[in-house]
C-alpha cells in the first residue's frame, strides 16, 4: 500500500467493496440531521452559464470561495465557434463571458479561456488537463459531469443553488446510491463505438433505468476502450437516468494521465498510480444490480425519436405504435408525430439536411480520427450544412497538427473553433425550421439543437460523416 | 443565511394543473436560448415556451381555467436531461410549489430541494385518478401533506413518497443547504486532508 494509500484505507473496512463505495467513504464529511451525507466535492468545474446565479448568491451572502485553489473554470456553451475575438457578436453572451471573468477574479479562480491556450468544453479539458483523478469527487453546474467517471472518480451534474454550495462549502447535500454494474461482454464489431454501446444500454434500461443508481461500467468491451472511449460512455449516464457513471481505473486511466499538466509528477506520480489502482473495485464487491450486454451483437446506433432511449440498430426499421408495450404507446405516437417519420420504415435512408461533429460526447481528437476518416472516402452532400467542432483548443491544435483539418476542409466540411456549439445551441450554431440533423451530440429532445422544430438524429462521429457524404443515414460498416 | 429564517414546508395547497405525458425533459421546459442571463428573475416568462407556441394557445398553463395553480401534476420522468435549474426556477416563478407525479429525474428533485419545492410521487393510477380528477375539476384544492405523505383531493387521500432526506429539509426549514453546509467547520478541511489528490500524493 502506498502511503497516499493509507490515508484512504484509514477509513475501509475489510469486506469486499466497489468503487463508488470507497470514494463515498473516503469524501464523507458526516451525515446530515435529515439523513442525507455531507460529501466533500474535490473538484470544482465551472462554466459560464450555470455559475453566474451562484456567484451572485455567494456575493449576497458575503461569502468567499471555500476551496479557490480546487475550483477550475472554463467557457463553452455560449462561445461563438466561428470568431472568438472579443467581444463577441452577441452581446449576452459577452455579459456571460464577462461575468465569469470577473467572478474568477475576485476568487481567484482559474479561468482556461480563449487566451490560455487551453479553453474548451469543460468535460474536454478536465480529463486533458489532468484534473479527473481517479477515487475523486467532481461536480459541475452541467449534467454531462458523468463524463469524469471514465477515470474511476464519482461526478455529479448538479444546479445553480449547489454550485453555490460547493462554492461556498466545497461538499453538497447527497443521498446515498445504489450501484448496477453493467458489463458489455465480447468485442465489438469494426464501425461500431462506446457511443453505439451507451446508446445501447439506454435502449435496454430505458431513460429512467438509472435513477437512483450510479452505473459501473465493466467487461471486456469497456477494458479495452481507451479512455475518450470510456468517457463518451460515461457521458451520456444521465440519459440513462443514471445520478453518475463510472469505469474502474486501471493501466489506460494510469497511462493517459502520465504527464499531463495536472498529474502528479515523478515519484509522486508512481505514489499516485497505486493508490489509483487500489480503488478499483475489488472482487467479489456487491452490487444492487447487474446487468450483462452481448458486445458483439450491438450495431451502429440511430435515435429515430425525441429521447435518447429511442434509438435503434441502423439495420432496423422504425417501430410502429402497435408494436411497443401499452405505456410506451402515447410517447412513441408523439415521438413520430415530432420528427414526421414513417413508422416501420427502415432508419437508415432517413435524409439529414445537417451534419454536426462535436460535444462533450464526441469531441475528442479519437472521435474526429474516426470521422476524418470517414470524411476522406467522398464529399459532403449537396445541400448538407456541416459542423466540424473540436472540443478544445488542445484538441483543435492535435487535429490540426495531424491534418484531419484539412481533411475535413477537402471533403467539404467546415472547421470551427472549440465550443458546445450545436449540441443545445446556444450559440449562433442552431438547425432552422425543421431541418433534420445527424449530430455526435448527447439529446435529441424537441428543439434541443436551437430550433423549436429542429429534429436530431444520434449517433457516433463516423456515422455523422457517413451521412454528411451521402446525404441521408447510412450504415458507417459499409463505407470503412 | 441561517437556516432558521427558512419557511418549514409541511403542507402545500391549492389549485392544480395537469401536464400530461412522460420524459419531459428540462430543455421542453425552458429551452436553452432563455439560459442565456446572469440572472433568473425572467424565467417564469419562458416557461414551456416552445410547447405552448406549438399548441397555439392550447396548453394547460394557457388554460384558463388552470390560471393561478400553485401544484403541478406530471407523468413519469419528469425533468430529464439537463441538469439546469433554470427549469425549476421557471416552474416556481411562474407559480408553481410542488409537482406531484409518477416519477421525477433525480437532478430536477435535487434542484427542486434545493429551492424548497415539493416533489412527490404517486402510484401511476393513483396520478392518472388524479389528473382525470383535477382536469374534471380544476377548481379543487388540492392537498400535499408532507408529514403523512399524502395528497388530498375531492377524490380522495392518495398514499405518497417523497425521498425521506428532503422530506426532512423541507418541514424542518433547513433545505437551503448552503448554511447546513457550513456548519460542518473544519471537518470540511479535515476531510480534504484526508485526500492524497488535494493534500498531496
Amino acid at each position: 500500500m502506498p502511503p497516499g494509500g493509507e490515508r484512504i484505507a484509514e477509513t475501509m473496512s475489510e469486506q469486499a467493496r466497489n468503487l463508488f463505495d470507497k470514494v463515498w467513504q473516503a469524501h464523507t464529511v458526516r451525515e446530515l440531521p435529515a439523513g442525507q451525507i455531507q460529501l466533500f466535492i474535490g473538484t470544482h468545474l465551472v462554466h459560464e452559464v450555470t455559475s453566474p446565479q451562484a456567484f451572485a448568491m455567494l456575493r449576497e451572502l458575503a461569502l468567499p470561495v471555500r476551496f479557490p485553489q480546487r475550483t477550475f473554470a472554463t467557457v463553452d456553451h455560449i462561445i461563438p465557434t466561428d470568431s472568438q475575438i472579443r467581444p463577441f457578436s452577441d452581446a449576452m453572451a459577452e455579459a456571460m463571458m464577462s461575468a465569469l471573468e470577473r467572478s474568477c477574479r475576485e476568487h481567484d479562480i482559474r479561468f482556461f479561456d480563449p487566451a490560455s491556450g487551453q479553453q474548451g468544453v469543460v468535460h474536454v479539458i478536465g480529463p486533458e488537463l489532468g484534473l479527473t483523478h481517479p477515487g475523486s469527487t467532481i461536480a459541475c453546474g452541467d449534467s454531462h459531469t458523468a463524463t469524469h467517471g471514465a477515470f474511476g472518480a464519482i461526478a455529479f451534474g448538479i444546479g445553480t443553488s449547489q454550485v453555490r454550495d460547493v462554492l461556498a462549502s466545497q461538499c453538497l447535500t447527497m443521498a446515498p446510491l445504489k450501484v448496477r454494474r453493467i458489463e458489455v461482454t465480447g468485442e465489438l464489431q469494426a464501425g461500431v463505438y462506446a457511443k453505439d454501446v451507451i446508446l445501447a444500454i439506454i435502449r435496454r434500461l430505458g431513460v429512467n433505468g438509472g435513477v437512483g443508481y450510479a452505473y459501473e461500467y465493466a467487461g471486456p468491451v469497456v477494458e479495452a476502450m481507451d479512455m475518450e472511449a470510456r468517457m463518451t460512455l460515461c457521458n451520456m449516464s444521465i440519459e440513462g437516468g443514471a445520478r453518475c457513471g463510472y469505469v474502474n481505473p486501471d493501466e489506460t486511466t494510469v497511462e493517459y494521465l502520465r504527464g499531463r499538466a495536472y498529474a502528479p509528477e515523478g515519484e509522486a506520480f508512481e505514489r499516485a498510480a497505486a493508490l489509483w489502482r487500489s480503488l478499483a473495485s475489488d472482487p467479489g464487491a456487491h452490487y444492487d444490480d447487474v446487468v450483462r450486454l452481448d458486445g458483439p451483437a450491438i450495431e451502429p446506433s440511430v435515435t429515430w425519436g425525441i429521447h435518447p432511449g429511442h434509438n435503434l440498430g441502423v439495420s432496423e426499421r422504425i417501430p410502429t405504435p402497435t408494436e411497443v408495450r401499452a405505456d410506451e404507446r402515447a410517447g412513441v405516437e408523439e415521438a413520430l408525430e415530432y420528427m414526421d417519420l414513417v413508422p416501420g420504415a427502415p432508419i437508415a435512408g432517413t435524409l439529414v439536411d445537417v451534419a454536426f461533429i462535436g460535444s462533450c460526447t464526441n469531441g475528442r481528437i479519437s472521435d474526429l480520427r474516426e470521422a476524418a476518416r470517414v470524411a476522406k472516402t467522398g464529399r459532403v452532400a449537396d445541400g448538407v450544412r456541416t459542423f466540424v467542432v473540436p472540443g478544445s483548443q488542445e484538441v483543435a491544435r492535435q487535429a490540426e497538427a495531424e491534418g484531419l483539418d484539412e481533411v475535413f476542409r477537402a471533403a467539404g466540411f467546415r472547421w470551427r473553433e472549440p465550443g458546445c456549439s450545436m449540441c443545445l445551441a446556444m450559440n449562433p450554431d442552431k438547425l432552422i425550421g425543421r431541418e433534420v440533423c445527424a449530430s455526435s451530440s448527447n439529446r435529441n429532445f424537441k428543439g434541443r439543437q436551437g430550433s423549436p422544430h429542429g429534429r436530431t438524429l444520434l449517433m457516433s462521429p463516423a456515422m455523422v460523416a457517413a451521412a454528411a457524404l451521402a446525404g441521408r443515414v447510412v450504415d458507417v460498416r459499409e463505407v470503412l | 443565511m441561517a437556516s432558521s429564517t427558512l419557511a418549514k414546508i409541511e403542507c402545500v395547497e391549492g389549485r392544480a394543473c395537469v401536464i400530461r405525458g412522460d420524459d419531459i425533459d428540462t430543455d421542453r421546459i425552458i429551452p436553452a436560448r432563455f439560459m442565456k442571463v446572469v440572472t433568473f428573475d425572467d424565467m417564469g416568462e419562458h416557461l414551456f415556451e416552445d410547447a405552448r407556441k406549438a399548441a397555439k394557445g392550447d396548453h394547460p398553463l394557457d388554460d384558463e381555467k388552470f390560471a393561478g395553480a400553485d401544484i403541478l401534476i406530471v407523468g413519469k420522468n419528469f425533468g430529464c436531461g439537463s441538469s439546469r435549474e433554470h427549469a425549476p426556477q421557471a416552474l416556481m416563478r411562474f407559480g408553481f410549489r410542488a409537482f406531484v407525479g409518477e416519477s421525477f429525474a433525480e437532478i430536477f428533485a435535487g434542484n427542486c430541494a434545493s429551492l424548497g419545492l415539493v416533489c412527490i410521487t404517486l402510484d401511476e393510477t393513483d396520478v392518472e385518478n388524479l389528473m382525470g380528477a383535477v382536469e374534471l375539476d380544476p377548481s379543487q384544492r388540492v392537498k400535499i401533506d408532507l408529514a403523512a405523505q399524502s395528497v388530498t383531493s375531492r377524490f380522495g387521500v392518495m398514499r405518497g413518497r417523497i425521498p425521506e432526506g428532503s422530506r426532512k429539509q423541507l418541514m424542518e426549514g433547513t433545505w437551503d443547504a448552503t448554511s447546513v453546509l457550513l456548519e460542518a467547520g473544519e471537518d470540511i478541511e479535515r476531510t480534504a486532508q484526508r485526500l492524497p489528490y488535494v493534500s498531496g500524493y
